[in-house]
């Protein structure tokens, strides 16, 4: 169990601080940081194109949005022709019910997943569990936290900030009853372990339930991307498929989905592409040789269509690549679980306000340096610091501040408006900074700066201030 | 919001009249910059003016979500140095407040949105203006330098990323005849400042900043500078609290050769 899942939810800082101290975190996440920044930068290397990609891109994108419903409808129609059944969910609530009915009318009990962030946003695997179903996780990653009963603290990596050897130890617990017994050396020995025990849930399982990538409205079909398989044995080996999916991942067209392939693998994990690509559509027909007999898609709102006539709706253009945050300093330095968002990252701070609420989320969009970084890379072109801005001003406005940091942002709003105040401050404080750092020039505490000095020293001012100087030299000319 | 080739048209070879923009930081730790600064763009014979009015650009009420007092503050920048046809900024940081968000305080189309819109095409970052506008020379004193000074130049964040200035300082740097560049091993990450971030999260900020600090040293560079007085600070302090004893300069002290100032 992480020490982080042990303090307050909405703690931000609390947990910040705990990821900083949690060792071996740290050493997870210092070891792939680097490796996301340098193979996306060799990837898009290959890529002349790329920055012409992306714009079609964000035109693709907008163009689904601003039609959003009609690309639904027409998705819907097409999932009914091929077979399938489409079910509308609000919220989580919603789409979590829906699959349990699904999974009662073909009297299910075991249940394989592949991998799903909207499945997590919905807390999917809780309340099958609560309803008695036997549901494993079978990407590699999220069968790991899944037996740590951890939440995943990346979109496209969801144990990255485990260390080798806190999943020996997960292993040796749950496949070896915890004896010293076998021993692992290396990764490829976890591997072929896990391998082994899915193997046997893949043939047994009733239900597979896998996300979607992308949904295409021309043809009906799902598609997932994915690099160890796992994801076409759970829609292909059982009976039923459930796709659950949010609106948004609708595309209108095989070309606009072959577009956005292009961009995706290289911004997420600097592949040209993954190892699959794989198309669902409908249930098995005759001239198939496997496939499911039933196929459901669950497509969930949750929040989401509020934003589309939103000033920030272009975070629905996200394609969870997970560039944002493979390149942003603050996940860098605590990772994701110190979000307490299934989003992590600068599109967590971006889009959980929206979906969670602000209240619960704004000190998200609060913890970024406004290095830039992250739109940077965003394959679609997402601003994510002016959105992150947005909710700032919102916070600010529902009056979520601190008393604290309320009463010092007035404070200088006030002496920075009158700019005699501002010079009579600043004059002052020059020289109180002065005698304080005793011509050391850096100043080692000052009120209202928290646990800075435990880090850093603070320069101090070695002369009147350039204004001063600056009247005094035009008075002697 | 780099600059255009249009606005490189427009401005070369006219006498104009360009307001300096002290910045809060310069103004309050290191006035030298400033002077460093106007002692520069005099040799390039425009008419400077300082407005004796103006404070801070208003970035850290706009970065708190105070919008509203960001707006009041933008006005009272733009009226101080309303007769000027450049304002020339010894800061990304501010130059992007002013260049690129100071629009979004108004609604799009309003009056007070043209005035803001008018006012961003006038500003400048201080080496982005000099090396595109003016024709800066190193001064003489650098000819009696006998050591060459390995210098490591930090790319600020709202410089790189919101202006795009790459080329700029480098180029001028390397005018300088005993200066040799030394490049960072991970020049386009954040070095932890950010404003109110840097004490807001300053334990987030702490790890950015120890990173950054690490890459520094380890370039064996004699020297560290950079566009933005805020990076500096923030890395002087993370290097001063370690026991380092880098020399750390703001560019236009680097530029002038401005050997009496002391360190950061």
């Amino acid at each position: 169990m992480l020490l982080i899942n042990k303090i307050p939810k909405h703690n931000f800082h609390s947990r910040a601080y705990t990821a900083l101290k949690d060792t071996h975190l740290q050493q997870a996440l210092n070891k792939t940081k680097h490796n996301f920044i340098n193979k996306r930068k060799k990837a898009i290397s290959h890529i002349p194109a790329f920055d012409s990609l992306r714009d079609e891109a964000v035109n693709i994108k907008n163009h689904t949005l601003d039609h959003l419903g009609l690309y639904l409808e027409l998705y819907e129609e097409n999932v009914i022709k091929s077979g399938g059944h489409v079910h509308w969910a609000q919220d989580s609530q919603e789409a979590c019910n829906i699959i349990h009915n699904i999974c009662r009318q073909y009297n299910a009990k075991n249940i394989t997943k592949g991998k799903s962030i909207v499945s997590e946003e919905i807390e999917l695997n809780n309340f099958l569990d609560d309803k008695g179903y036997n549901v494993t996780e079978t990407d590699l990653g999220e069968y790991i936290i899944q037996l740590r009963k951890e939440k995943p603290s990346h979109i496209i990596a969801p144990a990255v900030h485990l260390t080798q050897e806190q999943i020996k130890q997960a292993f040796r617990f749950h496949h070896h009853n915890n004896s010293e017994a076998p021993v692992y050396n290396t990764a490829s020995d976890l591997l072929s372990e896990a391998r082994k025990v899915l193997r046997q849930k893949f043939l047994h399982a009733d239900v597979g339930i896998t996300g979607a990538n992308f949904l295409i409205a021309q043809t009906g079909s799902s598609v997932i991307v994915t690099n160890e398989g796992n994801g076409d044995l759970t829609q292909i080996l059982p009976k039923t498929h459930i796709v659950i999916a949010s609106i948004e991942k609708i595309v209108p067209t095989i070309a606009d989905v072959s577009l956005l392939l292009r961009i995706l693998a290289p911004s997420a994990t600097g592949q040209e592409t993954s190892v699959y690509t794989t198309f669902s559509t409908g249930v098995k027909k005759p001239t198939d040789l496997e496939g499911p007999s039933n196929y459901h898609v669950v497509l969930l709102d949750n929040g989401r269509s509020h934003l589309l006539d939103h000033p920030d709706k272009e975070v629905l253009r996200c394609i969870r690549c997970g560039a944002c945050m493979n390149h942003c300093p603050v996940y860098h330095a605590i990772g994701g679980h110190a979000y307490n968002s299934t989003y992590p990252g600068p599109i967590g701070a971006a889009l959980s306000p929206h979906l969670f609420g602000l209240k619960n989320m704004y000190q998200l969009p609060f913890a970024s340096s406004f290095c830039g970084r992250c739109e940077e890379v965003c394959p679609v072109r997402i601003p994510l610091p002016k959105i992150m801005r947005h909710a700032r001003q919102k916070a600010y406005a529902s009056n979520l501040l601190s008393f604290k940091e309320n009463f010092l942002l007035s404070l200088w709003g006030y002496i920075v408006k009158y700019h005699f105040l501002y010079r009579i401050t600043s004059y002052v404080s020059i020289k109180c900074l002065r005698l304080i750092s005793r011509q050391k020039g850096y100043v080692q505490w000052l009120p209202f700066f928290g646990t800075y000095f435990s880090h850093k020293y603070l320069v101090a001012p070695t002369q009147d201030s350039f204004i001063t100087q600056y009247k005094r030299q035009q008075k002697n000319i | 919001m780099p600059i255009t080739t249009q606005e490189k048209r427009t401005i070369k070879g006219t006498k104009k009249q360009v307001g300096f923009f002290v910045t809060c930081l310069v103004d309050f730790l290191r006035p030298s910059v400033g002077f460093n600064c106007l002692k520069i763009l005099e040799t390039q014979g425009f008419e400077i003016v300082v407005p004796l009015t103006q404070s801070c650009c208003g970035q850290p009420a706009y970065n708190s979500g105070d919008k509203n007092l960001a707006k009041t503050i933008a006005l009272q920048i733009v009226d101080s140095f309303n007769q000027c046809d450049y304002i020339v900024v010894p800061s990304g940081s501010c130059a992007a407040m002013m260049r690129k968000h100071y629009t979004s305080l108004a609604k799009h189309s309003s009056t007070q949105y043209e005035l803001f819109s008018a006012f961003a095409k006038k500003i400048y970052e201080f080496t982005d203006f000099l090396y595109h506008f003016c024709n800066y020379q190193h001064p003489p004193s650098c000819a009696n330098e006998t050591s060459v000074k390995h210098i490591i130049f930090h790319d600020s964040c709202s410089s790189l990323r919101e202006l795009g200035i790459k080329d700029s300082p480098r180029k001028l740097l390397q005018k300088l005849p005993h200066v040799s560049l030394v490049e960072n091993s991970d020049p386009e990450s954040c070095c932890g400042f950010g404003g109110v971030f840097c004490v807001k999260f300053s334990d987030i900020s702490a790890k950015m900043s120890q990173e950054k600090a690490t890459h520094i040293l380890n370039s064996k560079a004699s020297c560290l500078t950079s566009t933005d007085l805020g990076c500096l600070i923030n890395i002087a302090g993370t290097l001063r609290k370690k026991g380092e004893n880098l020399e750390i300069r703001h560019i236009a002290e680097i530029l002038a050769n401005d050997k009496t100032s002391p360190s950061i």
